[in-house]
């Protein structure tokens, strides 16, 4: 149980595993501890945020939304005004075009009746003439007596 | 083999090591040979997990290693306050390479011999920490560390004024640098000390154990062995606790 030369040799083992261990194994270790623990941080930085740019959306989906539906309101609100005024309008238009109408079948009828009445007139004179001359027969000239025919059919209408 | 020139014969065989050379120029070829392989060991697996080391979701190799460098580095950081690219790998190494050391203790006391000697060895002690100069090997280059230190951070001056001036101030130089040479030349020799007369004991226990007839040699080998994973562990961190607290006093400057 001495002290000897093993001392030498087992402290340059030591010093060379130290070495060793300095070099190549300490730094990349703790090198990817840090940048695990970099990597987490940052995670958990991202999902914070996150959460944060959800809550924000959410609040400005809200927004929207209640503004779609004022709009939407408005917009209905509108047509239903439009749509009174259209069917409004189409009533004045439609009582005007019956008026319209009405009036244009009361002159053509007014027409028809003149026309009917004037046909009736020249007919009755034919007949009257017709029969004058068969009354008349040979006496009657056609020519001479034709205004006094109009005349006759003047008074019956 | 107890009966190979009875009890003390047996334990004196197992604690003599393979040794050749004369005087100082001995060398113990056992321990050096072990302590050798182990801090082979120790190099060959941190360094295939710190070759592939990832960032991203660890390996069960990985996981392993991050957990020891994790907790050397929390005990470096709660005792050295300073800034050193040195102190935290000696701390690693330390740990490990003690901790296999003594883990040899595990293995059966005559495994290993027997195989020795079936290749005609006629000693071997196979835990390097059971030698005297394993130990001391480690502690007076810790003691080198903390003198280098000492001067590296107070400047030469300072480490003299350190040495002489306190704690009782300069009128009793003499006297201070006395209580200061025992203080340093305590630190290595207690490291040295506690490791080796742990580790001494333990084995030689387990010597003691393997006298005993075949029949009681479980009953108490088996408690003894779990007891003495607390020690194996315990010694280890020790010795790499007291490594830092040691060099971080070097770096304070009074």
């Amino acid at each position: 149980m001495s002290i000897n030369a093993t001392l030498i040799g087992q402290m340059i083992t030591f010093t060379l595993l130290v070495w060793l261990t300095m070099k190549y194994i300490w730094p990349p270790i703790i090198a990817a501890l840090e940048e695990r623990k970099a990597k987490i941080a940052d995670g958990l930085a991202a999902a914070e945020k996150g959460q944060e740019e959800i809550k924000l959306a959410e609040k400005k989906a809200k927004s929207v939304l209640k503004e779609a539906k004022e709009q939407s309101a408005e917009i209905i609100n509108l047509a239903q005004k439009r749509a009174n005024e259209v069917v409004e309008e189409s009533k004045l238009q439609a009582r005007k075009e019956g008026e319209r109408l009405l009036d244009a079948a009361k002159a053509q009828i007014e027409q028809e009746m003149l026309q009917a009445r004037e046909n009736l007139r020249k007919e009755v004179s034919a007949l009257a003439l017709r029969a004058a001359e068969q009354i008349l027969k040979e006496e009657i000239d056609k020519a001479k007596h034709q205004s006094l025919l109009d005349k006759t059919a003047e008074q019956l209408g | 083999m107890a009966s190979e020139g009875g009890a003390t014969g047996y334990i004196v065989h197992h604690l003599t090591p393979l040794s050749v050379g004369e005087g100082f120029w001995t060398l113990h070829l056992d321990t050096l040979f072990f302590s050798a392989v182990l801090g082979g060991l120790f190099i060959w697996f941190f360094k295939s997990v710190a070759d592939r080391v990832t960032s991203g979701v660890p390996g069960l190799a990985q996981n392993f290693v991050e957990m020891i460098v994790e907790f050397v580095d929390t005990q470096v950081k709660d005792t050295f306050h300073g800034r050193s690219e040195l102190i935290a790998p000696l701390a690693l190494t330390i740990f490990c390479w003690v901790f296999l050391w003594n883990s040899m203790d595990m293995l059966p006391v005559d495994l290993l011999p027997m195989i020795g000697s079936l290749m005609g060895m006629e000693f071997m002690r196979v835990v390097p920490s059971t030698d005297l100069n394993g130990t001391f090997a480690l502690s007076l280059s810790v003691f080198f560390l903390i003198f280098f230190y000492s001067i590296k951070v107070k400047g030469i001056f300072g480490f003299i004024k350190e040495m002489t001036c306190t704690p009782f101030g300069p009128w009793l130089m003499p006297f201070n640098l006395m209580l200061k040479v025992v203080e340093e030349l305590a630190k290595p020799i207690s490291l040295a000390l506690r490791l080796f007369g742990n580790l001494y004991a333990g084995e030689l226990v387990f010597i003691l154990i393997a006298l005993l007839p075949p029949a009681l040699q479980p009953l108490l080998g088996f408690p003894w062995a779990i007891f003495h994973i607390l020690v194996i562990t315990l010694q280890a961190f020790i010795f790499m606790v007291l490594t830092i607290v040691y060099l971080s006093l070097a770096h304070e400057d009074h």
